[in-house]
């Protein structure tokens, strides 16, 4: 091996480039959502195995009974908190949410979440879209939550947002991605980052969306809801770096018949 | 008497009147640097810089919402 070689081998193995979004740079491609999580402990320890950069958070009135350690805990973890507008049924209600978000956490970047239906959770394209342009509009970093449609995360990126989050399936499903041909066609074809955001209930659906071409994965219930969360966020984080490496390996293509990897010539002959 | 202000749509008649969104915050245990909480007041949300100097008027509704765990 030439030295050379074996520097690009080196790289290869220290894993995933670092992802880049809205001229901000995150060590990990691995975002991490801090929904079901039981403990706090627990959520720092996912944290911290998981190598993640970025957490997201959500927004509610406060409740007098939930005095809780979390942006402690976050804070102490050293991740970038972006808040979501979880719950949110309107661009109206996500705008005014996102504002809110701003206030509290200093930062201008939002998941933009835009609920369609209560019994799927699946976006609003028409409200989502709305609400996008309004909130790039009052200078937001809009990272959308949206429906594994092409046309639409196109729409999004022209909108202004700073990166597109097509569904792998429905929130806290676990199905991993119903419709892998639109999430490598979005990722084609984008000229922003693509996370893909939901639906993931395994590592091996973490590796499958970052060798379609996904710059990183958002997942959360995966983890939080895992018998096992340390564990889960051990293999989402292996999950990730795997398919990224394969995604940039150049995989074989997909043969109907065998192909010998062994040389039929030289063999001996035993009658 | 006054009408109480409304936090979060419930009227609250416990709390001392007049009072600032700084009051407001600290009555509800939160930290005073106010991290992960925002505060609007009749649908204006008041910049953290202001939560001392700003006496929530009489009959006002208050939204004060915080982060909390979320997908």
């Amino acid at each position: 091996m030439s030295s050379t070689d074996a520097s690009a081998a080196a790289h290869a193995l220290a894993g995933p480039t670092p992802l880049v979004i809205a001229g901000e740079t995150l060590a990990s491609r691995l975002i991490l959502g801090t929904g079901g999580f039981d403990r706090m402990d627990e959520l720092a320890a996912a944290c911290a195995v998981s190598g993640t950069s970025m957490v997201t958070v959500a927004m509610r009135r406060v409740d007098p009974s939930q005095q809780g350690s979390l942006i402690d805990t976050l804070d102490r973890a050293g991740v970038r908190i972006l808040p979501n507008t979880a719950g949110c049924f309107t661009a109206r209600e996500a705008v005014r949410t996102a504002e809110l978000a701003r206030e509290a956490l200093e930062t201008n970047w939002v998941k933009l979440e835009v609920i369609g239906d209560d019994r799927t959770l699946l976006p609003d394209a028409a409200e989502l879209l709305d609400g996008a342009e309004q909130l790039v509009a009052r200078g937001f970093t809009v990272l959308p939550y949206a429906t594994d449609d092409p046309v639409l995360c196109r729409r999004l990126e022209d909108a202004g947002c700073a990166a597109v989050m097509p569904l792998g399936s429905p929130i806290g499903s676990g199905r991993g991605i119903a419709n892998p041909i639109n999430i490598a066609l979005i990722a084609e074809q984008a000229g922003v980052p693509v996370v893909l955001d939901a639906g993931i209930g395994t590592a091996s659906e973490a590796a499958q969306a970052m060798e379609l071409g996904c710059d990183a994965v958002l997942l959360a219930t995966a983890v939080s809801r895992a018998a096992d969360p340390v564990r889960m966020a051990a293999a989402m984080k292996a999950g990730v770096e795997a398919g990224w490496l394969a995604g940039g390996a150049g995989r074989i293509p997909i043969r109907t018949w065998a192909r010998a990897s062994t040389t039929p010539e030289g063999m001996a002959d035993l009658g | 008497m006054a009408p109480a202000i409304t936090v979060n749509g419930t009227a609250r008649e416990d709390l001392a009147s007049p009072i600032t969104v700084a009051g407001l915050v600290a009555a509800h245990g939160l930290p005073a640097e106010g991290r992960g909480v925002a505060v609007a007041v009749d649908g204006e949300i008041v910049p953290r810089g202001q939560w001392a100097a700003v006496t929530i008027p009489e009959g006002a509704e208050v939204e004060l919402v915080q982060a909390i765990q979320g997908g």
